[in-house]
């Protein structure tokens, strides 16, 4: 496939600490990580789906002014960001695999209409759901 | 008015407490402690950085919750008074009309009548869609509802 989304960015409120939670919890891998004076470009991947990076950026100048860069890190910091999601073989195992490495979860593994789901959050706040991919749909 | 991210995360872990248990009583003092601040700094800034004081944000997920509930299961509403964290199913009852604007059961009768194609969307943010919004106090808003009675007294909401 070469069309399609490429990259889609969260806001994070430290790039280190995301690196530590992305790659090191849930076991993304580094794609870019390029810095330019202040700014860095950082991208991570999903081991399994080489077509698509989620980004880590750092609302801030001069890409944002600096009240603007304020409002989104507030923003985030409120978890008002949109709704993200993982999709997993295994929820439960993910849940205990991810909760003993320190991943702040909000929500235990829940049976929904045959599909489970739980939710947890980065440390910046961006809320996750993590959905066990249905079986009917391989 | 600007806060603290750093704050606003911590008030966010309170708030996602409150999600995660809403059926549980959260009285300041423990979602405070969760948040690492005082009682007072914590009431003041929750609603500052929510737009709804913590016990009426915790009513709203109750409601979204027992409505989940009567929708999506046969439970008697009795018992999903008591799953949702009312002592009573008066209290419950009562606030739910309140909020809602329809008797539990009437609401019950109607979602179950209504077909419905929840699969598309993650359920918990279906039921985020259809949470009540709670602008004014219960106690207000039945004020209003009972055509401004001059009864300045203050009910407490929570039940």
């Amino acid at each position: 496939m070469s069309q399609g989304v490429g990259v889609v960015g969260l806001y994070v409120r430290d790039q280190d600490e995301a690196v530590q939670f992305y790659v090191g919890k849930l076991g993304f891998r580094v794609h870019t990580d390029a810095r330019n004076g202040d700014y860095r470009w950082l991208t991570v991947q999903h081991p399994e789906q080489p077509s698509f990076q989620l980004g880590l950026f750092l609302p801030q100048p001069p890409v944002l002014d600096a009240a603007t860069a304020q409002t989104v890190r507030e923003i985030v910091a409120k978890g008002a960001m949109p709704p993200l999601v993982l999709m997993v073989d295994d929820c439960r195992a993910a849940y205990a695999r991810m909760r003993a490495l320190g991943v702040e979860f909000t929500q235990e593994p829940v049976d929904r209409y045959g599909a489970v789901d739980a939710g947890f959050r980065d440390p910046s706040g961006n809320g996750w759901k993590m959905i066990e991919a249905q079986r009917e749909q391989g | 008015m600007s806060q603290d991210p750093e704050l606003l995360r911590r008030l966010l872990r309170a708030k996602d407490r409150m999600d995660g248990a809403s059926h549980e009583a959260w009285p300041v003092m423990r979602l405070a402690r969760v948040s690492g601040v005082s009682q007072a700094h914590f009431a003041r800034s929750f609603k500052e950085a929510f737009g709804v004081p913590p016990h009426r944000y915790l009513l709203t997920r109750r409601i979204e919750r027992a409505t989940a509930l009567l929708r999506d299961t046969d439970l008697p509403i009795t018992e999903i008074a008591f799953e949702t964290g009312w002592n009573s199913q008066g209290t419950f009852g009562r606030t739910f009309r309140d909020i809602t604007g329809e008797n539990p059961q009437a609401l019950r009768a109607r979602e179950k009548a209504t077909p419905h194609e929840p699969e598309l969307v993650p359920g918990c943010y279906l039921s985020a869609a259809h949470r009540p919004s709670l602008t004014i106090a219960v106690s207000e808003k039945r004020r209003q509802e009972a055509g401004a009675t001059k009864d300045g007294s203050e009910e407490t909401e929570v039940p």
